[in-house]
């Protein structure tokens, strides 16, 4: 798609028959379309177009409410109790302000990637220009945005073309958000059938800002064989001065990374980065930049007095970063006006100015909104303030340590703030007779939200207790991650396409998300493996790509030194940052568009039956925490994927759970003869919150089964799915029956035992279908 | 024993209805007696916590042959109730069972009609908390007690927060009286 914008103005024409003042003519676009496909039924949907679709999965996978308040206070009618059957003084009750809120939460994360995506488009325009082509892998990608063409209907080609879904994006989020006002929706129902069009939205944010800075920034381009980086607290030279950036919109990274480049001292400084941000400056450049950690690495690392500088940008920074960076007296930079902390604007103030404030202390922090701008600042003011700084730090020596812990009152406050009920007390008290392992221990799982320190009423700063006892094996952190590689390759598509519609490669799992973990992120590497070596496919983004690298094996190898790169059986695939996770729904949408040759323009609803009944795709985000999350997860939702939260992502306040029991819930039409057929709960929940990561390995394994499978992929999937329940359950699955269609679904190692299993249940052979929830596919119906 | 309805998590923030505080074990083996339908969800945790002796799954194991209350493990807590020698544990997916609960047209697992007693333990503190709020708004009809060592204000009746020492001396009791039923 290529379009041209007309603007004339003439301010005065004097002709023979008129004199014209102030002529202004605007012509907004010329669009010259070069895509051949025809244009499908649903482009730039609006917030009921797929209402129908929503409605079909919702029949289905019914929302269970887990209410996280009581009481409604968003207007100055409330609070309002809704206890039960009681509804607020607007007329809602606690299903629909339940749903509500999770809307709330979906238009925050979609809000927030589709702002990331805008401000990230405007900087490449003005920087690169806006013809500057997409290309997020040359020969190999054709299809570069499969999420936008099936949703908007457009192909995009060059950075200026993105800004026409983006507008969609924004009028759509606004739509939503306005659905949440007092007096507007009423339904439960529609109220999640919005959430799921947020989803949509979000992931059309999302794969603008990845395609955007892919192209751009030169990212790599679906490159199975992206090359290894370092990732860990252990891998920074701290010899040098360091810079800490810490967010998810990478140009003020990129910023200081150009600057170190173009001034030639890339040897001068070191560049680290947590969380997302520190993805993408390594697919920027993987050989200037080193990630530390994820999100949960922020506090420890800054405690210690290592970052010299911090940059932050927007999403997922404490809030608290100036507060922290203050204590370690390191300056600190802002870069987006979404996370200004309350420091003076500078960005149009001569660079040597701000250094020499930020050097001088005159300042603690400034404000600057111009990425190229940040760069030079950051450089120049850490070269000058590290050696007056010498690494100052805040975390206590241990004599400092046993004497808190001697003083220690046992009083519970920092366990009962603890979102893991860490036993601190009991750590405290060991400490207390100079064991300082019981801390150590606990900072292996500990989320790093310090709300033990907020709750201490000695103020002992207990999570700085816990990095101190802990030094030495995070000292120690160094680990290889595979940089984000973007996309899936068309020819990966086209390779495993068939084997996983028809079951014989077992799934696609894809871990991603925050690391909100309730027993630490080596957990995600365990899941991680353990699907790796059944054949899986594996993909990763955000901080749990980051928390799968940081476990080695008895040789010191990680996961990524382990397994390919390549969207293969075996392969463990890191996509990239948190705007990256598209290219997972990407594979989805592809395997419907270019193995099963569908229709994608603009064809959502079709593509979303295909992947919700062929597809055994599964998302798991282990640590899900964030709005983002929510809205990420919602987006795969609608499209059909499954998602698995962590426990704590109990608190999004809603499940969306089928009931294997209720048979009459799992019937699709047979597209081949229109007759309506059972076909099995599978998927059998299409959002739900395991307990353990045991819970979550045997779901994933069960949540893969698709109505299509063949009965060889069948069997495949349920040999996995026994497998795991008996190893980590101790005993086999008591719904094998649901799953067996006829005798050659049946695992032939584990025949006899199914086959007894089958009689005592009374099993009787099913069909296996064309399946589709849409009347519209069906081919051919009875009599015709 | 302390004795405020003060939930243990110091965030959770419940109300207006919130747990009845159980003072004195009784009031479990009363609840219990009286029950036509109990049914004892237990956790993961149940395996680990409190203690190094006696683990609370021990409890619950005690508890459901006393009283003759069917049990569901969640997550992969049945493989310990099988390691113990329990077999009669059926198993299934917290938010199912939290589900299932909620449906006053679930026949239980057996078939024979709805509970209207849930006793809770060992899951996390946070899920219990959400799933006892969802049948608390949504299943009126259901009595649930919380019996881990902590104040979880949305079921109908919870221990407060106790020591390891008070709730096991208040599990002793409820086992020794609910041998007469």
């Amino acid at each position: 798609m290529t379009k041209k914008g007309i603007n004339l103005k003439i301010k005065e024409l004097k002709t023979n028959v008129a004199l014209v003042k102030d002529l202004e003519l605007a012509i907004g676009r010329v669009v010259e379309e070069k895509w051949a496909e025809q244009m499908g039924p649903t482009p730039f949907p609006g917030i009921t177009t797929l209402r129908e679709w929503d409605m079909k999965l919702l029949q289905r996978y019914k929302p269970f409410y887990l209410p996280f308040c009581d009481v409604c206070c968003l207007c100055t009618f409330g609070k309002c109790d809704l206890t039960g059957d009681k509804r607020g003084a607007c007329g809602l009750n606690m299903a629909a302000q339940q749903s509500r809120i999770v809307l709330l939460a979906c238009c925050i994360g979609a809000a927030t990637h589709t702002a990331h995506a805008r401000h990230l488009v405007e900087h490449l325009i003005e920087k690169y220009g806006g013809n500057t082509p997409l290309d997020v892998g040359g020969l190999n990608i054709d299809v570069e945005a499969p999420v936008t063409r099936l949703v908007c209907g457009i192909k995009p080609e060059t950075l200026t073309d993105l800004e026409d879904a983006l507008d969609w994006c924004e009028t759509e989020v606004t739509h939503l958000l306005s659905a949440t006002h007092t007096g507007q929706e009423g339904s439960n129902l529609d109220f999640e059938s919005k959430v799921l069009h947020a989803g949509m939205v979000d992931q059309v944010g999302m794969e603008i800002a990845d395609m955007a800075q892919i192209s751009a920034y030169g990212f790599p381009k679906g490159d199975p064989e992206a090359p290894l980086t370092e990732i860990g607290w252990g891998t920074a030279d701290v010899t040098k001065p360091v810079i800490l950036v810490i967010g998810h919109n990478v140009p003020s990274a990129v910023g200081i990374i150009d600057y170190l480049k173009d001034k030639g001292m890339y040897n001068a400084v070191e560049v680290v980065g947590i969380c997302c941000t520190a993805i993408d400056m390594t697919r920027y450049s993987s050989s200037m930049a080193k990630i530390v950690g994820p999100i949960s690495w922020q506090l420890r690392f800054i405690r210690s007095g290592l970052p010299d500088l911090i940059v932050v940008d927007e999403q997922c920074i404490r809030a608290d970063s100036l507060v922290e960076a203050q204590k370690i007296k390191a300056p600190i930079i802002a870069s987006s006006p979404k996370n200004c902390l309350g420091l003076e604007n500078r960005t149009e103030s001569p660079a040597k100015e701000i250094t020499s404030d930020l050097v001088n202390g005159k300042v603690p922090g400034v404000l600057i909104l111009d990425p190229e701008k940040v760069g030079e600042v950051a450089v120049e003011t850490v070269m000058a303030v590290a050696p007056k700084r010498n690494k100052f730090k805040i975390i206590p020596e241990i004599e400092e340590i046993i004497k808190a812990a001697q003083e220690c009152t046992q009083c519970n406050e920092c366990m009962r703030a603890c979102p893991n009920n860490m036993p601190i007390p009991e750590a405290m008290k060991a400490a207390a007779k100079g064991d300082l392992n019981p801390l150590a221990e606990i900072l292996e799982s500990c989320v790093g939200c310090a709300r033990c320190d907020s709750a201490c009423p000695n103020d002992f700063p207990l999570h700085s207790f816990m990095v101190k006892a802990g030094e030495k094996s995070l000292m120690e952190e160094k680990f290889k991650i595979r940089v984000g590689r973007g996309a899936i390759q068309d020819v990966e598509i086209r390779e495993v396409g068939g084997p996983i519609v028809l079951g014989e490669i077992p799934g696609v799992v894809a871990l991603v998300g925050c690391a909100n973990y309730p027993r630490g992120g080596k957990e995600v590497a365990e899941i991680a493996e353990e699907f790796a070596k059944r054949r899986f496919i594996v993909v990763s983004s955000g901080c749990a790509a980051m928390s799968m690298a940081m476990v080695k094996d008895e040789e010191g190898k990680t996961l990524y030194e382990k397994y390919p790169g390549a969207f293969e059986a075996g392969g463990i695939i890191n996509v990239g940052s948190c705007v990256s996770n598209p290219h997972i729904a990407g594979a989805a949408i592809k395997i419907a568009s270019i193995f099963a040759k569908r229709k994608l323009r603009a064809n959502y609803e079709e593509i979303a039956d295909y992947v919700l009944n062929r597809v055994g795709a599964v998302g798991v985000a282990w640590g899900a925490m964030s709005q983002k999350a929510a809205s990420i997860a919602s987006g795969f939702w609608r499209l059909g994927v499954p998602v698995i939260v962590g426990p704590h992502g109990s608190k999004y306040r809603r499940m969306l759970l089928g009931r294997k029991d209720k048979e009459e819930d799992w019937y699709v039409y047979d597209a081949r003869t229109g007759d309506k057929v059972y076909a099995s709960p599978a998927p059998e929940h299409l959002f739900t919150a395991a307990e353990t990561k045991e819970e979550a390995m045997v779901l994933i394994a069960k949540l893969c089964m698709r109505p299509n499978d063949t009965t060889k992929g069948r069997a495949i999937k349920l040999t996995h799915y026994i497998d795991l329940h008996k190893r980590l359950y101790g005993v086999p699955p008591d719904d094998i029956h649901l799953y067996v269609r006829n005798k050659a679904d049946v695992p032939i190692t584990m025949k006899d035992e199914i086959i007894k299993v089958l009689e005592e249940k009374g099993w009787k052979e099913k069909r296996i279908p064309d399946p589709t929830l849409l009347p519209r596919l069906i081919r051919k119906r009875k009599g015709e | 024993m302390g004795v405020k309805a003060e939930s243990w998590q110091r965030a959770e923030i419940p109300g207006p209805k919130k747990a009845l505080l159980i003072l004195k074990p009784e009031v479990v083996v009363a609840m219990v007696k009286r029950a036509k339908r109990p049914i004892l969800i237990v956790g993961h945790l149940a395996a680990e916590d409190y203690s190094d002796d006696v683990k609370m799954i021990d409890y619950a194991i005690r508890m459901s042959k006393t009283a003759g209350i069917p049990v569901v493990a969640t997550a992969h807590t049945i493989s310990e109730f099988i390691k113990r020698g329990f077999h009669s544990a059926a198993y299934m997916h917290a938010m199912d069972i939290g589900n299932r609960l909620k449906d006053p047209e679930w026949k239980g697992l057996d078939g024979e009609g709805p509970y209207d007693l849930t006793l809770f333990m060992g899951l996390p503190y946070y899920m219990e908390f959400v799933i006892l709020a969802a049948l608390k708004h949504f299943s009126t009809n259901l009595k649930t007690i919380s019996l881990d060592r902590y104040y979880n204000p949305h079921a109908t009746w919870s221990f407060p927060n106790l020591s390891v020492k008070d709730w096991n001396e208040s599990f002793k009791i409820i086992l020794n009286k609910l041998g007469g039923k």
